[in-house]
C-alpha cells in the first residue's frame, strides 16, 4: 500500500484544551493514520506543551483533506523540501552527488509538488523533467547531455512497502532460503495468488526461464500453463530456444534423447542444425509460420500470443534471430515489458533472474525456483530483497504448479 | 473598579451581512438603538462602572460593538485582526485609541485572524478562547505568550454563535454560563472540567444572547432573559439587570459586545 505522509507541528495549550485528542480523533475518523514523533507537555499552567505528529494517508487526496483540518485545529505543516538539481554534462554520465535508487517506489518534491519517479528500479538516477514535471529513473548508459538529475537526498522519498493484509504465499514464506520447507504447500499459494492475479483483467505474470526446464523434460508443463494463458510473458535467452526447438525437431536436449535419457547418435550437433534451420527459415515465427516449428515452448508463445523476448550472452551459438544481442537494447527492452508486472516467477537461471531483479521494482512479486540455493541467496545480495525462495527440482515444481491450476 | 469603552451608535445600522443574524433589509431602528444604547451607558454609570468614550467613524457601522476592537491586558492591547475585509478598518482606529493613552498596542502577524474579546474571555488567571468563524486557532498562541497566561481553545460549532461571547459568559471565578449547543463535545468537556460551577442556557436564552452579558462585580447587565435563568443567577448572590438591545440584536450583539473591559479583576499581570 503507497502512503503519503506530512509532519505537523503543535503548540499551545493543546492539552488542557483537548485539541491533541481531537487531533488524533480527526485523523482516524477521516481514514489516516499518526505516528506522535515528539511530545512534550508544559509543567506549569501557563507553560505550553509541543507535539510534532507524522501524518499519513493512503491517498494525497485524503492527506490534503486530513491536513486542512488539521490546519483548522491549530497545527502547521513543516514545509517539504525540495529537491536539488544537476545537469549532465556527458552522455552517459551522471553529474557528481548523484542520487543513486532504490526499487522501491520513490516520489521527489519539486517545485511544491510531490512527484512519483516512474519505471522505478535501483542503481539507476532521478532524470527530472522540469518542463513536463516528471521523474523518471534512468541507467546511466541512457544519460544524455543537459538532462536534470537529483542530487543527493534532500526532497526525495522512499516508500518501504507495506505487507498484505491477506495471509498470502509472501507471508508464508517470509524466512530465508532453505531447502527444508513443505514445497506443496507452497506451490498451492502459488497458483492461489495466480488464480487470484487472473481474477483482475490486466495483470501481468512474468516468467524468467532458463534452458534447465529443456534439459529436464519439463517443458511440457511450461507450454501447458502458457497455453492456458497463465503466462503473460516469458523472458529467457537463446539457450533455452535452441533447445526448445531442438526438442522439436530432434527429440533431443543437448544431444541427449528426452524419451530415452541417452546421448543420441551424433546429437551433439542437433542444436546447432536446430539453430541453422531457424536462421534458414528466418527467424523463430516464420518457422511457425512455415510450418517448420510445430510444437515446444517457443512454438506455444507464438501461437497463444505470448509476449517473449530473448536476450544473448557471450557464450551464445548462433543465435537465433528473434535474440537481442545488444545487451543495453535488450535490458531498455525488458524494462519497458516489466511495466505494471504484478508477479514475477524466475525458473532455473541465475544470470537472467539477476538482471530482471535489477530492473523490477520492489512491489512486484517474485519468486525464485532453483535447485541452488546460492541463485536466491544471490538474488537478494544484489537487492531483490522481496524474491521468494523454493530450492527444489525444476520439473516438481512446474508439475505440480500446473495440478494446483485450473 | 471595572472600565469599559463604548462607542455611541451614531452610525451604526447593517449595512452589510457577516453573520446569520444580520439582513440588510432588517435595518435597526436608528432611534431605539440610540435610546437602548444610552439607557445602558446609564446604567453603567449608576452601577459606578467608569465608561470610555471612543468616537465613531462614518462608515464604521459595527465600530459600537468595542469589544471586537482588541483585547487588554494590563497595559498591553491586542489589536484584532478583522476576518472580514468590512470591519478591517476599525482596527486602526482602535490601535490609535489606545496608542494615544499610553497602552503598548500589539500586533499579530497579518495571517492570523483574531476579533478581540468577541473571541477572548478571561476566567480567574485563564483565557478562554473560541475559533472557528472569526479568530483562528493560531492567534491564540500569540496571545498565551504576550499575556502568559494559559489559553483554552474552543472550537465553535454554530455559525449563529460566532464569537465566543455570545455563547460563554464568566459570572465570577467559580461560575460562568454557556450554551452547550454552540460547542462540540471536546469544547463542553474542557469548560465542564476546569470551571467549577458551569451553567446551562437553553436555546431560547441563547438566542436572546443571555450569554452576551456585562459583569462588574456583582452586577450583571444583560438583555431581557428567562425568570429560570433569572433565578439561578441571583440565587448566586448576583444582582441581574435586564435590559432591551433588540436593535443591536439585529447585528449580532446585546450588551457584552457593546462594551470592551478596560479594567476588571482578571485582566491584569
Amino acid at each position: 500500500m503507497k502512503e503519503f505522509y506530512k509532519i505537523v507541528e503543535l503548540k499551545g495549550h493543546i492539552i488542557e484544551s483537548l485539541i491533541l485528542p481531537k487531533i488524533f480523533d480527526e485523523i482516524l475518523d477521516r481514514g489516516g493514520d499518526y505516528v506522535s514523533e515528539e511530545i512534550r507537555i508544559g509543567k506549569t499552567k501557563k507553560d505550553m506543551s509541543y507535539a510534532r505528529i507524522r501524518v499519513t494517508a493512503p491517498e494525497e487526496n485524503l492527506l490534503n483533506n486530513i491536513l486542512d483540518r488539521l490546519h483548522e485545529l491549530g497545527a502547521t505543516s513543516k514545509e517539504d523540501e525540495e529537491v536539488i538539481l544537476k545537469t549532465a554534462r556527458k552522455n552517459g554520465v551522471f553529474p557528481d552527488g548523484f542520487y543513486s535508487t532504490t526499487n522501491l517506489d520513490t516520489y521527489i518534491y519539486y517545485r511544491k509538488r510531490w512527484i512519483k519517479v516512474e519505471d522505478i528500479s535501483m542503481d539507476c538516477c532521478i532524470r527530472v523533467d522540469t518542463g513536463r514535471m516528471k521523474a523518471q529513473s534512468l541507467k546511466i548508459c541512457d544519460v544524455k547531455r543537459g538532462d536534470k538529475f537529483v542530487i543527493g537526498t534532500r526532497g526525495v522519498r522512499v516508500l518501504l512497502p507495506k505487507l498484505p493484509y491477506k495471509k498470502g504465499v509472501f507471508e508464508f514464506m517470509s524466512s530465508g532460503v532453505s531447502s527444508e520447507k513443505p514445497k506443496g504447500v507452497m506451490i498451492k499459494r502459488i497458483a492461489e495468488e495466480i488464480i487470484e492475479l487472473k481474477k483482475g483483467k490486466a495483470s501481468k505474470i512474468l516468467f524468467v526461464c532458463g534452458p534447465a526446464i529443456i534439459h529436464t523434460g519439463s517443458r511440457e508443463y511450461l507450454v501447458s500453463l502458457i497455453e492456458r494463458g497463465y503466462v503473460s510473458t516469458l523472458f529467457a535467452g537463446n539457450a533455452l530456444a535452441v533447445h526448445d526447438i531442438e526438442v522439436s525437431l530432434y527429440g533431443t536436449s543437448l544431444g541427449v534423447s528426452l524419451e530415452e535419457g541417452v546421448a543420441a547418435p551424433g546429437g551433439h550437433n542437433h542444436h546447432l542444425r536446430a539453430i541453422n534451420t531457424i536462421r534458414s527459415a528466418g527467424g523463430i515465427r516464420n518457422a511457425v509460420k512455415k510450418g517448420i516449428l510445430r510444437s515446444g515452448v517457443m512454438y506455444s508463445c507464438i501461437k497463444s500470443g505470448c509476449a517473449f523476448l530473448l536476450a544473448g550472452s557471450i557464450r551464445d551459438d548462433g543465435p537465433l534471430p528473434e535474440v537481442i544481442t545488444d545487451t543495453l537494447a535488450a535490458q531498455r527492452l525488458m524494462k519497458k515489458k516489466l511495466k505494471g508486472v504484478d508477479l514475477v516467477i524466475m525458473i532455473s537461471t541465475m544470470l537472467h533472474s539477476i538482471a530482471v531483479g535489477n530492473l523490477l521494482p520492489a512491489r512486484a512479486r517474485t519468486i525464485c525456483v532453483d535447485i541452488n540455493p546460492a541463485v536466491v541467496t544471490k538474488l537478494a545480495d544484489r537487492g531483490t530483497h522481496q524474491a521468494t525462495g523454493l530450492i527444489m527440482d525444476v520439473k516438481t515444481f512446474l508439475r505440480e504448479l500446473c495440478d494446483n491450476l485450473p | 473598579m471595572t472600565e469599559l469603552l463604548l462607542c455611541p451608535p451614531t452610525y451604526y445600522t447593517v449595512d452589510y451581512e457577516i453573520n446569520p443574524w444580520m439582513h440588510i433589509h432588517n435595518k435597526p431602528d436608528r432611534e431605539l438603538a440610540e435610546s437602548q444604547w444610552t439607557a445602558f451607558y446609564r446604567l453603567l454609570t449608576e452601577l459606578k462602572v467608569t465608561v470610555h468614550r471612543i468616537d465613531p467613524k462614518p462608515g464604521l457601522p459595527d465600530m459600537v460593538f468595542t469589544a471586537n476592537g482588541g483585547l487588554v491586558f494590563g497595559n498591553k492591547f491586542i489589536v484584532s485582526n478583522f476576518r472580514h475585509a468590512e470591519r478591517a478598518k476599525e482596527a486602526p482606529v482602535f490601535a490609535s485609541w489606545f496608542k494615544n493613552r499610553g497602552y503598548e498596542v500589539v500586533h499579530l502577524p497579518r495571517d492570523r485572524y483574531f476579533e478581540g474579546e468577541g473571541d477572548a474571555l478571561m476566567f480567574g488567571d485563564t483565557l478562554v478562547a473560541g475559533f472557528k468563524f472569526r479568530s483562528d486557532i493560531h492567534s491564540h498562541r500569540y496571545i498565551g505568550e504576550v499575556i502568559g497566561r494559559r489559553v483554552i481553545s474552543l472550537e465553535l460549532a454554530s455559525p449563529n454563535f460566532y464569537h465566543l461571547d455570545t455563547c460563554f459568559c464568566p459570572l465570577n471565578d467559580e461560575t460562568a454560563i454557556y450554551y452547550p449547543e454552540a460547542f462540540d463535545s471536546y469544547g463542553r468537556e474542557v469548560l465542564k472540567h476546569i470551571i467549577p460551577n458551569l451553567i446551562e442556557v437553553g436555546r431560547k436564552d441563547a438566542m436572546n444572547f443571555c450569554c452576551n452579558a456585562v459583569v462588574s462585580g456583582k452586577n450583571v447587565i444583560m438583555n431581557n432573559c428567562s425568570a429560570e435563568l433569572r433565578r439561578r443567577m441571583e440565587t448566586l448572590g448576583l444582582n441581574v439587570f435586564q435590559l432591551s438591545f433588540s436593535e443591536f440584536i439585529k447585528a449580532g450583539g446585546s450588551s457584552k459586545c457593546l462594551s470592551l473591559y478596560l479594567k476588571s479583576p482578571h485582566n491584569e499581570p
